[in-house]
Order: C-alpha cells, then structure tokens, then sequence
C-alpha cells in the first residue's frame, strides 16, 4: 500500500517537473535562451593583485598598510565610514604610543560641548572609532549622485576577490568602450556615472578617487605614489580594516595543524596496534 | 538488550561501588560506547560518521554558548556586535570561524552519514526507528543552521530569511496570516530576529535528546556492517572500546584536520561575500543563495517554473522541497529487498552511483547558481530522477533484482569460510 501510495506520488512530482521543464525547453527552442546584456558581455573579473598577506604563510607588510591609511586618510576618507575601526587598532601598523594619539588627534570626532552640552566636534582619541564624512545617509546620498558610499571596515570581505576587486575598481577606469555603445545603444552610460567594467552593473556613482600620480605624498624611502601604487596600497589596507586578525589567525593555524599531524599519526598507529589482534581486515 | 556475549561492568573499587549503586552512570557507559557494547568486527570508515556528528554538536554547543556571550539579537546592533567578536573578543575570530565552518563540517559529515545509510539500506528493519530519528534531526539541523545564519544580520541573513519565509505565503488562505506569525511582522525585523535567537539557541538541546533516542534506538539491533548480514555469534564481534574508540579516535583526527585548515586558512570560503554587508531592506542582492547545505533543495524548489493544473508553480516547489525530505521517512517501507547492502545488490547499485549521486552532485551545483538557463533546466531534470528514484524505481528495483549470494557470516565475510579455523571451539551462536 506504502509503495502503491508512494509510486504514485514519485509520478506525480516527476510529472509536474517535467511539465516545467516542457514549457521551458519550448520557449528556450521558440524564442532563444534570453538576451545578451551589456553587463555579461562587458563585465571583468578582478585583475592580479599580490599582495604581501596572500597564502598561507604571508603577513601584512606593514609600511605598505602604512601608506594605504594614508590614500584612505587624505582621499577616501571624504566619502567613505569605516565605522569598525578604531584609531587605537593602528598600533598593528607599527605606530607607538605618542604617534597613535597625534594621528588620534587628527581627526575631528562628534563630540559634546563640556559647558553647553551642545553637539560639536573635538580632535580624537585613539579610543574613537573612525567618524563618518556626513552626517546620515541623505547627507551621504546627497552629496554623491543619490549613491551611498558603502563603509569600507569590510569591503575587502564583501566582494568575492575583495582586494583584487578594490585595486582593480580604483585602476579600472575608462572610456566606454567604442563596441558595446555600437551593441547595446541602450547602455550608454548615464550623466553623473562613471564606466567600470569591474563595477557589476559597468556603471557607478563613485567618480575616479585616484586621478593623478603623486596625489598623495608618500613619505621618504616609500615608493613613487602612482595611481596602481596608491589602489595597491590602499587594497592592502583594507585587507587589514576587513580582518586585522588574520596574522594572528594564520600564525595560530600552524601550530595547531603541527599537533593534529601528530596526534593524528599517533592515533594511527594506536588503532593499528589494538586491531592488529583481529587481523585480518575486510577483503571486499 | 545486547548480546548474551556483552561483558558486564564489574566495579572495582568502593568509588565505582558506591557510584553503580546511587547512580549506574559508569555501567551505562560501559555499556553504551564502553567494552560492554560488542560491535560488527568489519565496520569501515563509512560508520566513523555517526561519532564525528556528535563531536560536531558538541562543538556547535560550546561555540555558540560563547559566542552568545558577546552576541546582541537587536538588528540595530547584531551586525556589530558580530564584528566586536571578530576584532575585539580574545580569541572572538576563531570561535566564529569555527562555529560557521562547524555548521558546515556537521552537514557534511551528516550527509556523508546519510549515504552510507542509503547504500548499505541501514534504514531496513530491524533499524527503522534509528532512521526515522534520524531524518528528525536532520529536519531539526536544517531549521537550526538557517536560523543561525539569520544572526549576523548581513545582507544574505536577511535576504534569506526574507525568501525562506516566504515560501509560507505560497499556502493558499492560511499562507500568509501564517508567515506574518512565524516573523512577528511583514518582514524580518526585530522581532523575527529575537525568536530566531531564541530557537537557535534552544534547538542544538532538543537535537542532542533526539541523538539520545537515536542511539537508544541503536543500541537494541546494534550497528548494522558492510555486509548487511547480522550478527551471527560472538566470533562477529568485537567489544566497542577499545577497537572502536581508537578508530573513531583516529577518524576525528584526520576530521580536525580538515576543519582546522578551513578555519585557520580559508575561513570564508564556504561563506557568501555579501554576508559582510550589513542587511539592508531597501537593496537587494543580485543573486539570494542559501548556505551551500541547502542546496540541493534550493534547487528543487525552483526548478518548478510553471502552474501544474490547478497548483500555482511556487506552491508546487514548496511541497516538493518538503517531500524531498519527507520520502526519507518512508525508506524502509518502499524498499522491500530483504538484502541490506549494496555490495550483493548489483541493480540498486547501479542505480545508487549512477542515478543518484549524480543526480545529487547536479542539484548541488544547480541550486547554488543563478536560475539562469542552462541551471534551471538541469534541475529539472534531476528533480525528475531525484522523484523517481527514491519513489519509483527503489521499490520496483527491490521486486525484480536478484541479489548476489550473501555471506553466511560476517566472520566468514572477514576470513572465508573455514568455518571451524574461525569459529574455534567455545562460540556461543546468537539465536
Ligand atoms: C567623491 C566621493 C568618493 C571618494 C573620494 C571615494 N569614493 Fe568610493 N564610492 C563613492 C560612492 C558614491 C560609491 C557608491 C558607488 C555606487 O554604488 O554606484 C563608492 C563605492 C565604492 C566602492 C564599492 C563599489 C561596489 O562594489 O559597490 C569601493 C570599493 C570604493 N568606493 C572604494 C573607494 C576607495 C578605496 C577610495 C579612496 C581611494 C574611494 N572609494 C574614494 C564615493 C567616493
Ligand atoms: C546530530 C546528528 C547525528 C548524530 C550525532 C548521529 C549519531 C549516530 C551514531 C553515533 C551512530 C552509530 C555509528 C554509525 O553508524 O556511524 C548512528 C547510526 C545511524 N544513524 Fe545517525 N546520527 C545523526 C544523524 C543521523 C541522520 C540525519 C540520519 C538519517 C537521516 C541518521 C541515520 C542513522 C542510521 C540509519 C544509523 C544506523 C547505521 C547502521 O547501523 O548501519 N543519523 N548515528
């Protein structure tokens, strides 16, 4: 009866799927499998990029992260949060104790006035998280072409390839190409953004962050600052906003691996002996 | 019950004397995964599964008590305090990976659990309770896993929540009334993030009692074996502890292994990119995948793209995904075979590694893509053959296949069939 029950319902889903299927495969034959769009034909996956934290054994070079929160300080910074950082987290960079509160104070954090209670700005400490350009999203949209600027804390986690994908977007830049205009008329990319092929949808609000090399003056004994230099650098950077733990994650990884290896030989041999008792083993 | 051959416990000294007297804790270990328990002599690898998915609960439990420490369900804050674990936390990072990774390590182990149990039918009597306990717990993992990927309150969070409850307004009449229940309004929101932390942190105990029946459940035909003939006498057995435990040692050796490299190395591997943005009702995502673990389901939810007679599309992928899971329960009732394993079923095998692992592999790969042209299709026609196979081919296989000639023993099937070389004199034949 079970069987009877069951047979009949494997037939009734298997009908019912196969049904889809007919009509799909109908369609797909009359009218083709759907349109090529711009956004498939022109898109790029993510250039190169090697970086000194890449593979299992490499960490964050340190000068390079250095010269990254310095494009993210004096570029990025007038659009971008990166409300999960802290000024104190700089330490992993390598500044001491007196340079953390000199950059901490750099900064002009929301603060309380002591004597009026009134809302204003005072320098930061390293305490402070990193503040936000404006004020609320509205302010943010407003002043980029009804755009948001995303947080950056963990962009280079929130795209697949998220290093790669930050330095290609900052270096990807260009003219739209003179193809896809004669393809897809439709595409042109609209007033107020700017062609990507890195971007998802080819066409962002972001205006070109990195336009000309030397914007940032990088201090002595540091590379030249060009534009693949600078999203480099600020690409490494954000690696280490997204998780400043993975040095310490890496570095843990190894020595636990080195103990499990040997537990595990261990228990290899432990089992061989007990069952060598009982040889021999299944044949089949 | 056990084998009349089982060793009893015998305290030793006035602490085990005391403690069996008051409180036979020791004796029911001993007996349950102690030198009490005689276990089939020829189990292989495959039955390593069933401990490794009690290591991964534990594991599950004690990652997520801390991670509830330091863990805040508001939706204002959730995805910060997430990140306040990953930065600030001592140590915060590593019991989120391991815990995230961990959900997928018990999936896969339980699947692999799951298969072994299809290939060899472990769901045949004697052993259908332990099966239908099981398909329990996977239904209770599946409800646990997605609310917990509901917590860090990212983009996929929400977005996954959004369709998954949704799929409740494809009920006709009640659907809806029902969905803005389950969420505690018309969308995710707090309210729906609360009770998903409540429950999230209540199911991994209702499991662990279910794995308690489980084994319960187990321990009265005892573990079935490669061979699927039972056990005959003693000569088939050997005591629990200590040559299982030292396999089982050895397995979860190589298991921690595995885990470990993902979660020191590729921790978000098995993760979506857009669950590090915080959920955003007003955007959204390109593509709303589900963890990888659901899958295949996923897949067979939308592979139904039109109306059936009267049955809208969306409701008819709703019940088959259900169904997906449900048939399960009624294994050992349409596969009448009275052969167990699959090595003396040439036909069932066929169709075991050449219908459904395939067919699996493809609904996997399907249910993780965009429902684009050529995915959809081949879930279509997988979910077809996932139907028939389960359905309509298992219980017509099991009438018409001649199965291979079985061992007499599984003593013979480890050492030929000298019956009196391995018998030896004083073996007591079960009945
Ligand atoms: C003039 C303001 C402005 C500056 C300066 C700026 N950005 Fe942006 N950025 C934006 C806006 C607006 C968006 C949103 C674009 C969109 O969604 O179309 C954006 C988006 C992005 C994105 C996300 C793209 C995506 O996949 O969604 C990244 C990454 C990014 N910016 C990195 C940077 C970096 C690194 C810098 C510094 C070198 C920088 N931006 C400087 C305005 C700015
Ligand atoms: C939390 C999850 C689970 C735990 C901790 C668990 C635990 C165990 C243990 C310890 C065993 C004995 C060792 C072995 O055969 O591997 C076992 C056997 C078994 N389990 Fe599970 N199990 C779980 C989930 C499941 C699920 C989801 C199913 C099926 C849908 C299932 C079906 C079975 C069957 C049929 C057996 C008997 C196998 C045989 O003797 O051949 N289990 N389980």
């Amino acid at each position: 009866m079970i069987r009877l029950f069951g047979i009949l319902a494997g037939l009734f889903f298997t009908v019912a799927v196969m049904w889809s299927f007919a009509t799909g495969a109908f369609v797909a034959a009359t009218e083709g499998l759907g349109e090529e769009t711009a956004e498939h034909a022109f898109h790029k996956y993510p250039k190169d990029l090697h970086l000194a934290s890449d593979g299992v054994f490499g960490t964050f070079d340190k000068a390079q992260l250095q010269r990254g929160y310095q494009v993210y300080k004096e570029v990025c910074a007038a659009c971008h949060s990166m409300k999960f950082v802290a000024i104190r987290d700089l330490a992993d960079l390598g500044y001491n104790e007196a340079q953390l509160k000199a950059e901490a104070a750099s900064w002009q954090v929301p603060g309380i006035d002591p004597s009026t209670g009134e809302a204003t700005m005072r320098p930061g400490l390293p305490t402070d998280y990193f503040p936000s350009p404006y004020p609320n999203t509205v302010a943010a949209a407003a002043a980029n072409n009804n755009a948001i600027p995303p947080d950056l804390s963990l962009m280079a986690k929130a795209r697949h390839d998220g290093s790669a994908y930050v330095y290609s977007l900052l270096t990807g830049y260009q003219a739209q190409p003179a193809e896809l205009l004669k393809e897809f008329p439709a595409s042109k990319t609209p007033t107020g953004l700017h062609y990507n092929p890195y971007f998802p949808n080819l066409n962002l609000a972001m205006a070109p962050p990195l336009t000309a090399n030397g914007q940032v003056t990088y201090a002595p004994g540091n590379p030249d600052p060009t534009i693949d230099q600078m999203a480099q650098d600020v690409a490494a950077f954000l690696t280490w906003t997204a998780e400043p733990t993975l040095d310490k994650r890496k570095q843990t990884g190894w020595p636990v691996l080195g103990f499990l290896l040997f537990a595990t030989i261990l228990a290899f041999f432990a089992k061989k002996q007990i069952w060598s008792a009982v040889k021999p083993s299944r044949k089949d | 019950m056990s084998f009349p051959w089982a060793r009893q416990y015998e305290p030793k000294n006035g602490l085990t004397k005391f403690l069996d007297e008051k409180l036979p804790l020791p004796r029911l270990v001993y007996g349950a995964i102690g030198a009490g328990y005689p276990v089939p002599r020829n189990l292989s690898y495959m039955w390593n599964f069933g401990v490794l998915a009690g290591f991964c609960l534990v594991l599950q439990i004690v990652t997520g008590v801390v991670l509830a420490m330091h863990y805040a369900p508001n939706a204002l804050v959730a995805f910060g305090t997430t990140e306040h674990i990953m930065r600030d936390v001592n140590w915060g990072w590593m019991m989120r990976y391991a815990h995230a990774n961990g959900a997928s390590f018990f999936f896969i182990v339980v699947y692999l659990h799951i298969f072994r149990g299809f290939f060899y039918s472990s769901y045949k009597a004697p052993r259908e309770m332990i099966w239908l306990l099981g398909v329990v717990i996977f239904l209770l993992m599946m409800a646990t896993a997605f609310m917990g990927y509901v917590l860090p309150w990212g983009q996929m969070s929400f977005w996954g929540a959004k369709v998954i409850t949704g799929l409740f307004g494809a009920i006709p009449i009640v659907g809806e009334p029902i969905q803005v229940w389950l969420l505690g309004g018309f969308a995710p929101d707090n309210a729906a993030l609360n009770r998903f932390f409540s429950l999230h942190f209540l199911l991994p105990f209702v499991i662990a009692g279910v794995v308690i029946l489980h084994i319960w459940a187990l321990h009265i035909p005892g573990s079935s074996n490669p061979t699927g003939v039972e056990i005959k006498t003693e000569a088939d057995t050997v005591p629990f502890h200590p040559y299982y435990t030292a396999k089982d040692g050895f397995g979860l050796g190589i298991f921690l292994l595995l885990f470990c490299t993902m979660v020191f190395f590729l921790p978000n591997y098995l993760g979506h990119p857009d669950n590090y943005i915080e959920a955003n009702p007003l955007s959204t995502p390109a593509h709303i995948v589900p963890e990888w673990y659901f899958w295949p389901f996923y897949a067979i939810l939308r592979a139904f793209t039109v109306d059936f007679f009267f049955v809208p599309a969306k409701l008819m992928g709703v019940l088959a995904m259900f169904a997906a899971i449900l048939v399960w329960f009624f294994l050992p009732w349409l596969d009448k075979s009275p052969v167990r394993s699959g090595h003396y079923r040439p036909l069932f095998r066929k169709f075991f590694w050449f219908g459904l692992i395939p067919t699996m592999a493809v609904l996997f790969y399907c249910g993780g893509a965009p429902a684009e042209e050529p995915f959809v299709m081949l879930s279509q026609l997988a979910t077809a053959y996932y139907f028939l196979h389960f359905l309509v081919i298992l219980p017509l296989v099991s009438s018409i296949e001649k199965p291979e000639p079985l061992p007499y023993s599984i003593t013979e099937a480890v050492l030929g069939s000298d019956k009196k070389a391995v018998l030896g004199e004083n073996t007591t034949p079960a009945v």
